[in-house]
């Protein structure tokens, strides 16, 4: 577990102190993909950088597994690091050296393993990564998606208990991005790691998260669930990004809505509500007509969801909020 | 042809050649011994890097940079005594090595401060996430990953000391460079200058060509 109490930094610059974060608190459970979401310069990249003190903290305590390791000296920060994985938007494999002895540098650098058990690891991870015909190629020579894929291997060399990935799909095209993801989820999965992941995609949280944080100038300014913040998302800036990853244009939204008539309502359909034939009989028993007038069906995690923007003209529409509401649909009435 | 090179005294070529060689040898030797260091600590004390301690890179960024700015032949001079001190004759081969040093030392000491700037910094900071320590990220991951920029310094720093070399024949130094200014220049033989001249564009295609290879082989980018 993961504890931020009043955790603060500020860079001094000429002088004067320029916060990047302002005091947090936060707690990032043992083993859940937690996300964090933020515009660049929001202050995400020194938050992952808190946790493995890559960034010192200016104020407060970080409490991993109820120890606190602001107070570690040099040599238990070296060790508490061993323990914390990271990987990197641009990778940062050392280009000297090939693949294997990239995933052997961290325990090399441990010096508490023998050479049989680190051939051994690296084996291992190689084959995890599927990456065992390039054992011996140096990282110039993969593509995009390899050098990350050898990246998570380094970053996992150590056993650690934590991995932190820095805008880790950012520099990847979109298929890629989702071998890379559906990697980390499987790892997430069978070594219960916990995963602290920073990104400006509102799509690779949705994709692989368990809770979401929402950045913005230094602030955390939302937090919880995925599927809460995604589907109901309160703060303006949560809502930037939830519109930025469906690519809706809002003013075009609004455009649209005007010209429809009648009530509008904004549907939201989670887990098995998503596949029942809801509407008909809604329309029939309450007597409502309905348009369609946008709508989506994807899925947060492993869970489908399903949004629909309706205009109701008609009939009861009491009754017809009742009706959905008990099939357990989400109902928000936007006009 | 004989006639031409009538007065190339092809074993005295052979020994300045040799001379020189073996200045151009020792002097890099100890340009890298002393250099590679004193590149590395201007490196680490530098502004926003892993030791930043301004006042010491001040320092020494002042006595590198003192070294550098002094043109070589007046250096040759200044060094006698200090030569002198250090190895007993300013004179031959040994005399020009010392004087050598202090040219080619504080230019292969920025070279490396240099690349040693061009590496990722990402890298490094990927390394201290892996729990490395101050030694282990420089001798782990910054000198490998600048090795292909430290071998082009290398070669660079040979062949401003071929040319430093052939200038310490003024003082006596020994060499090619030294031949040809007794010879080629006080005793007008032009044939003599023309050899040393050949020979020490040779000497500085081969060092470059050598050297270009090292940089490609160890280039991994």
């Amino acid at each position: 577990m993961i504890v931020f109490d009043q955790v603060q930094k500020s860079y001094q610059v000429g002088g004067r102190a320029i916060p990047a974060l302002h005091p947090t608190d936060m707690t990032i459970e043992t083993g859940e993909v937690f996300g964090i979401v933020g515009h660049s310069g929001a202050g995400k990249s020194t938050l992952v950088r808190l946790i493995n003190l890559l960034e010192p903290p200016t104020g407060g305590r970080i409490l991993i597994d109820d120890e606190n390791i602001t107070d570690y000296d040099a040599a238990e920060l070296r060790a508490f690091r061993r323990k914390v994985g990271m990987i990197f938007q641009h990778f940062n494999l050392l280009s000297s050296k090939t693949v294997a002895d990239n995933i052997a540098f961290p325990m090399k650098l441990a010096g508490i393993y023998s050479k049989a058990e680190i051939r051994d690891r690296v084996n291992e991870l190689l084959a995890r990564v599927s990456l065992s015909d390039h054992a011996n190629k140096y990282p110039s020579q993969l593509s995009g998606g390899q050098k990350q894929r050898v990246g998570i291997a380094r970053a996992l060399a150590c056993r650690p208990t934590i991995l932190l990935c820095d805008e880790a799909t950012s520099a990847l095209d979109p298929q890629t991005t989702q071998s890379v993801l559906k990697l980390l989820a499987d790892i997430n999965r069978e070594l219960g790691l916990t995963i602290v992941l920073i990104t400006h995609e509102m799509d690779v949280v949705r994709r692989v998260c368990d809770r979401v944080a929402v950045m913005d100038a230094g602030k955390v300014v939302e937090m919880g669930p995925v599927s809460d913040v995604f589907l109901h998302p309160q703060h303006p800036t949560t809502r930037d990004f939830v519109f930025e990853s469906e690519s809706i244009d809002r003013d075009e939204l609004q455009a649209d809505l005007s010209k429809a008539d009648g009530r509008i309502l904004r549907l939201t359909f989670k887990g098995e509500s998503t596949y029942k034939p809801l509407l008909g009989s809604v329309a029939r028993e309450s007597g409502v007509d309905f348009s369609i007038l946008s709508g989506r069906i994807d899925h947060i995690k492993e869970t489908p969801y399903g949004q629909l923007t309706l205009s109701l003209v008609g009939g009861d529409l009491d009754i017809a909020m009742q009706a959905l509401q008990a099939a357990d649909v989400h109902v928000e009435v936007l006009r | 042809m004989e006639a031409l090179l009538s007065n190339v005294d092809w074993s005295e070529i052979g020994w300045a050649s040799w001379d020189t060689l073996v200045m151009v040898g020792m002097s890099l030797l100890f340009s890298v011994v002393i250099g590679l260091p004193t590149g590395v600590l201007l490196f680490l004390f530098g502004k926003r890097q892993l030791l930043e301690q301004p006042v010491a890179y001040a320092v020494l960024s002042f006595v590198v940079n003192v070294l550098r700015s002094v043109p070589f032949i007046i250096l040759l001079i200044v060094m006698i005594p200090f030569t002198v001190m250090l190895i007993g004759t300013s004179l031959g081969v040994a005399g020009a090595i010392p004087p050598l040093v202090a040219g080619g030392a504080p230019f292969f000491a920025r070279l490396v401060e240099t690349s040693l700037r061009e590496v990722d910094r990402g890298i490094i900071e990927a390394t201290q996430a892996m729990g490395a320590s101050v030694k282990q990220i420089i001798f782990g991951a910054l000198l490998p990953e600048a090795l292909p920029g430290i071998i082009a310094g290398i070669t660079v720093t040979a062949i401003t000391l071929v040319s430093y070399a052939a200038m310490s024949g003024v003082i006596g130094g020994g060499g090619l460079g030294d031949l040809a200014i007794r010879f080629g220049y006080q005793r007008f033989q032009t044939d003599v200058m023309v050899i040393t001249v050949a020979l020490l564009v040779i000497f500085v295609q081969v060092l470059q060509m050598v050297g270009d290879r090292l940089v490609l082989y160890f280039s991994r980018k």
